[in-house]
């Protein structure tokens, strides 16, 4: 589905990846680990056109994207939930949601995954006239994925959907991303600091170190992998 | 108390006219966050627009005035998409300040392109509404002033349905916000930027238009004073904000009315900028806005 050929991309004279590859199979979850500064946020930006990439080839269903600008890449399926959240806090909920259903002319089917999203996240629909930016993080993070399923995508790339969450809700927001992809046969992307759940629920992981994969497996086996447990799995 | 209820009228009404330019300046600088220092200049080429138009039918009339006005806000969203594109677009990715710089520059060559076409000298502008005056009591209300406020508040209103109830409004609102975000959503920023600048440009040509009915004498400079005036309006109730905007609007219209009628009159011109000063010492944020950290 997702095809990432030898991608580069400076930041000026600042190099973040140095040719990394990978791939996303259909309907498969895969992970991107790696400690802060990695280049996993910048992995993310390049695929979905917010970011210029110097080099390489991003293929999706077999076409070279690379360099298409983002709204026009949304446009093919591929939505991404970016790092921070990036919800619009001016807008109410529903609005937000709206907003990930822009290019949807289909009244009906904007209703129909509007259902879909409140009923994966109850909250959201209840809190759907209240500005965005009075939210949780917790229920910032359920809606920036919400509105990302709004476009009904193909495929979803999250970036750290953890970070800065209550633990509790980590695990619901985990459980629903799971559901998300059962369901809905919709191939992920997961990029996580936190390697443990990441690892958890997905089949397939990448571990990247300052712009390299240097290592790559099945995630059962990467969770055994001695070098990942002592760097990212807190020794356990 | 007559002359009070005079005076506010007559502030109303310029107020009204500043408020619909400064939208223009706060629609611009919600997306993105640059003064547009020649939108002044579409508000006088919306002027001349206007006289052209007008000068084409000799009988003046309420539906006539209003296609005057809609065939002016035409050509000055256009006017205003051209100069976003050809001038301000190509340097998207450079500091402000030579955004800014280059605002000055398309606004002095509004200038003189408008003092080798149109002309240096003042001109009559058409009477393209009918006019009567209305009195109650001792108070005048003129048709000039009815047709003002009419027009603004029916504009001002409009405008505010579009950005806050269509999805286009609502897409200018989320670009403001985060263009980044905006573009994962599928929205063209470009787009956006486009739309913003043609209807700022259409409420400047309306606000020129108007102007130019209630002060009926023309010239290619006529935006400067008021241009000005107007970008205080828009600092004064939080630039980025559209109620904020309005209400700087009104506020600064009124004050300058009653300045003007008193015997501090000679000041009148200088309000602006005593109140600009005011409001960056005291309140930078404006009367309605939150000051947000820059971004980057
Ligand atoms: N806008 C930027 N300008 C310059 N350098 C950046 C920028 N964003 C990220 N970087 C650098 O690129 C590298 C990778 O960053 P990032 O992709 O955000 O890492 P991660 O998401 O894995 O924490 C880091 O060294 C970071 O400092
Ligand atoms: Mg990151």
């Amino acid at each position: 589905m997702l095809e990432v050929k030898n991608l580069t991309v400076n930041y000026g004279a600042i190099c973040a990846l140095r040719g990394i590859s990978l791939e996303v199979k259909q309907g498969d979850i895969v992970t991107l680990i790696g400690a802060n500064g990695a280049g996993k946020t910048t992995t993310l930006r390049a695929i979905s056109g917010l970011l210029r990439a110097q080099g390489g080839e991003v293929l999706y269903e077999g076409r070279n994207i690379a360099n298409l600008p983002a709204h026009k890449i949304v446009e093919l399926g591929l939505s991404h939930v970016p790092e921070g959240r990036m919800i619009f806090a001016n807008l109410t909920v529903l609005e937000n949601l709206m907003m990930g259903a822009y290019l949807q002319k289909d009244r009906r089917v904007i209703e129909q995954e509007l259902e879909y999203v409140f009923g994966t996240f109850p909250r959201l629909k209840e809190r759907q006239k209240q500005v965005a930016g009075t939210l949780s993080g917790g229920e910032q993070q359920m809606l920036a994925i919400g509105r990302a399923l709004m476009s009904k995508p193909k495929f979803l790339m999250l970036d750290e959907p953890s970070l800065g969450i209550a633990p509790l809700l980590v695990k619901t927001i985990f459980e629903k991303i799971v559901e998300i992809n059962r369901q809905q046969g919709i191939s992920i992307l997961l990029v996580e600091q936190n390697a443990n759940l990441a690892l958890e629920i997905s089949r397939y992981g990448y571990v990247l170190e300052t712009g390299r994969i240097i290592l790559q497996d099945q995630s059962s086996a990467l969770r055994q992998n001695p070098q990942v447990k002592s760097a990212y799995l807190g020794g356990v | 108390m007559t002359e009070f209820f005079q005076q506010l009228i007559n502030g109303l009404s310029v107020g009204s006219m500043y408020a619909l330019i400064a939208i223009g300046y706060t629609l611009v600088y919600g997306v993105l966050r640059f003064i547009n220092f020649a939108h002044s200049d579409v508000f006088m080429v919306g002027a001349f627009m206007g006289m052209y138009i007008g000068r084409t039918s000799s009988k003046s009339s309420i539906g006539g005035g209003l296609m005057v006005m809609a065939g002016a806000m035409v050509i000055c969203a256009l006017l205003g998409i051209l100069i976003e594109r050809f001038a301000y677009r190509p340097l998207r990715s450079r500091s402000k300040l030579t955004v800014l710089i280059t605002a000055i520059g398309v606004s002095l060559f509004l200038e003189n392109a408008g003092q080798l076409i149109f002309g240096p000298n003042p001109q009559p502008f058409p009477n393209i509404f009918p006019s009567h005056t209305f009195q109650y009591d001792q108070v005048v209300l003129s048709s000039k002033d009815l047709v003002v406020l009419v027009v603004a508040i029916v504009l001002m209103g409009g405008l505010q349905f579009l950005v806050l109830k269509t999805k286009i409004g609502t897409a200018m609102r989320a670009a403001a916000f985060n263009p980044q975000a905006a573009s994962l959503m599928g929205i063209n920023i470009n787009n956006v930027i486009s739309f913003t600048f043609g209807l700022g440009s259409a409420l400047a040509a309306a606000g020129g238009i108007l102007w130019a009915y209630k002060f009926p004498k023309i010239d290619p400079l006529m935006g400067v004073m008021p241009g000005l005036t107007a970008f205080v309006a828009a600092v004064l109730g939080g630039i980025g904000n559209i109620p904020g905007a309005a209400l700087g609007g009104l506020v600064i219209g009124i004050i300058e009315t009653f300045v003007k009628g008193s015997r501090w009159s000679t000041w009148s011109e200088a309000i602006a900028f005593v109140l600009l000063i005011l409001i960056l010492l005291f309140r930078p944020a404006g009367l309605l806005g939150t000051l947000q950290p820059e971004k980057v």
